[in-house]
């Protein structure tokens, strides 16, 4: 019994460590953002705010169409981006999970081969840039990521092909139902779980993406929440380019606390959202885990 | 001999209407087929054309005559690449950063499962599952701030407020290689330990309880228990993932070797692996022979490690093996 209190009290001392190396830097990170510029430079980053200012955020507020911009093309893309890629993958998935396809080893096969070798980024970006224009259009932050990869596609086909029993599409037939109504009014509904669960994964990997901008955009008007946050981080100077209105130079402006101020801004909706999904995240890692 | 022409004609009918039979069945799935073009096309695009395209790494492109039209240069590419000690160097530190990272991220996952499973009460269970997990959903770029509070030279947290109380000097984090094979490896485990926690937690989950009550009784203790049955228990999900992550050893996190030590020049010898060196070739060097065929070199070595894993998992454990 001691023997199993003492382990106890070991595994909450390990977790409770680990989960406050996790809280530790984004506290530091909320703390900086609202502390003033000049205790900062004195002081360093740090967990305790010795100088609270809320400088930062009202410079974000009053500057903030640039940001509320990208905010909305993360948003956009999101959005469209999830919805394009779950109809996509559900479309390609079904008819693989179809026993009774004629074909059917070799188009899966297809999609299998993409998750075992891929041309690489120099082919990928020469072919979008060069023969789909893609460079500088909202669709660069859609479509290299659509499908995300094979496991998606091979994931919602066991899915499929383990819930829905042949003798439905048998019956559907018989009643006189075409494979488009079968899909849509009995496969789609009887799938919701397997839609959500790699939904938010898609959500989580679009709102995240900032690759796809560092290849494709330099057009900043196109640049999603992720592109600028990158761009401030690499580029100081870039937070002067944030006010539109005077040509502000990077000393004016109290930049080391708004560059902790939007990064924060920009996790608040996840952190924000992330109780509610958690239980759905956690159970998508062990789906997706184990082959499709 | 008489029967032939009878033959022959029945043959015939049999084969018209085997063919009329293919033509019904290809109509029945006509739908099905349909349904699988813009998913079948946009694999095509996206995946298939770019590994036709890896024959540029023989190339010399010249875009003016197009990518198709530009002259061939045999191995004159690779023979560049491995002329430099570039070669070494990104190989080197991809494989002994994501080696070491699969030993790790194994390590403390494995440690992390075995101990939530030790957490009574539901909330304080999701609390620290939640947290631990935290990272994996912040992208990059974040993560990068986050260190950037620590690691700025003049404004960081080491060096205005934990080094001092040590006594010691400043850092130049940014400027200096040395530190990095440190705070890379930091970062990587503590952004991905979380996740994979969770996939050991499942399988520590699914053992049987009847095993630790049996051990209780014959007066074990949890840590002989830990070692003599859930060990041994999840070690096929613990060598299932190592292969996985061998399979992948070639290819690294991009932002974790990029955004992190913010692209700084000075310390790409222990910073610099083959997803940033082609991408830094491509992008910003614009020698597109260079990065085309280090891209190459990584597809080739890439797959083979695929395949070479995938049939060790196969003679470890058929039902496990990817194909």
């Amino acid at each position: 019994m001691m023997d199993n209190k003492l382990w106890r009290w070991g595994a909450n001392v390990f977790l409770s460590l680990f989960a406050a190396s996790v809280i530790f830097p984004f506290l530091v990170l909320f703390m900086s953002s609202i502390s003033s510029d000049s205790s900062i430079y004195q002081h360093g980053y740090s967990i305790i705010p010795r100088d609270l200012s809320i400088e930062a955020y009202k410079y974000l507020t009053h500057n903030s169409a640039k940001i509320m911009h990208a905010f909305g093309v993360t948003v956009l893309v999101t959005v469209a981006g999830t919805l394009m890629s779950l109809m996509i993958t559900s479309m390609l998935a079904y008819p693989l999970s179809r026993a009774d396809l004629p074909y059917r080893n070799t188009f899966g096969f297809a999609v299998f081969f993409t998750m075992l070798f891929n041309g690489g980024l120099v082919p990928t970006y020469l072919m979008y840039t060069q023969y789909f224009s893609i460079k500088n259009s909202i669709w660069a932050l859609i479509i290299p990521m659509l499908l995300m990869n094979g496991y998606s596609i091979l994931i919602m086909r066991t899915f499929f092909a383990q819930t829905i029993p042949p003798e439905v599409y048998e019956s559907a037939r018989i009643d006189g139902g075409g494979e488009f109504r079968i899909f849509r009014s009995i496969v789609l509904p009887l799938s919701m779980p397997i839609l959500a669960t790699i939904g938010l994964f898609q959500t989580i990997a679009y709102w995240n993406d900032w690759m796809n901008g560092l290849i494709y955009l330099t057009d900043e008007k196109l640049y999603n929440m992720q592109n600028l946050l990158n761009q401030i981080l690499l580029n100081i100077d870039a937070i002067a380019s944030l006010d539109s209105t005077i040509s502000a130079t990077a000393a004016d402006i109290p930049g080391l606390t708004i560059r902790m101020a939007i990064a924060f801004v920009s996790v608040v909706p996840i952190m924000l959202s992330y109780p509610f999904f958690q239980r759905y995240f956690v159970r998508g890692i062990t789906i997706g885990s184990v082959k499709g | 001999m008489e029967n032939a022409p009878h033959v022959d004609g029945a043959r015939r009918i049999g084969m018209e209407s085997v063919l009329t039979k293919r033509l019904k069945k290809l109509q029945r799935y006509l739908p099905l087929y349909i349904l699988m073009v813009p998913g079948m096309l946009y694999l095509l695009i996206n995946n298939y054309i770019p590994m036709a395209g890896l024959i540029i790494a023989f190339k010399k492109v010249n875009f003016t005559k197009g990518i198709l039209g530009s002259d061939w240069v045999g191995f004159k590419n690779f023979e560049f690449l491995f002329q430099t000690k570039d070669a070494f160097i990104i190989t080197r530190n991809t494989i002994l950063y994501n080696g070491g990272f699969i030993l790790l991220d194994t390590l403390v996952a494995v440690a992390i499962a075995i101990l939530l499973s030790e957490i009574r009460g539901k909330l304080k269970f999701r609390f620290y599952q939640g947290t631990i997990l935290l990272p994996n959903l912040i992208s990059m770029v974040v993560v990068s701030y986050l260190g950037l509070a620590f690691l700025k030279m003049d404004t960081g947290m080491l060096n205005k407020t934990i080094l001092p109380l040590f006594g010691m000097d400043e850092v130049m984090w940014y400027n200096e290689a040395k530190y990095w094979p440190l705070i890379l490896t930091i970062t990587h485990v503590w952004k991905s330990a979380g996740f994979y926690s969770v996939i050991f937690f499942a399988a520590v989950l699914g053992i049987n309880p009847a095993y630790y009550e049996a051990a209780t009784i014959d007066g074990a203790n949890k840590w002989r228990q830990v070692v003599s049955i859930t060990i041994p228990l999840i070690r096929p999900v613990i060598i299932l993932m190592t292969m996985l992550g061998i399979g992948r050893i070639f290819y690294s996190d991009f932002g974790l070797f990029y955004n992190v030590p913010l692209n700084s020049g000075l310390i790409y010898r222990t910073t610099d692996v083959i997803d940033t060196y082609v991408f830094r070739g491509l992008m910003q060097l614009g020698d597109i022979g260079m990065a085309s065929a280090a891209g190459l070199y990584q597809s080739l070595v890439g797959f083979t490690l695929v395949i070479v894993s995938n049939y060790l998992v196969r003679k470890f454990s058929r039902d496990d093996a990817l194909f």
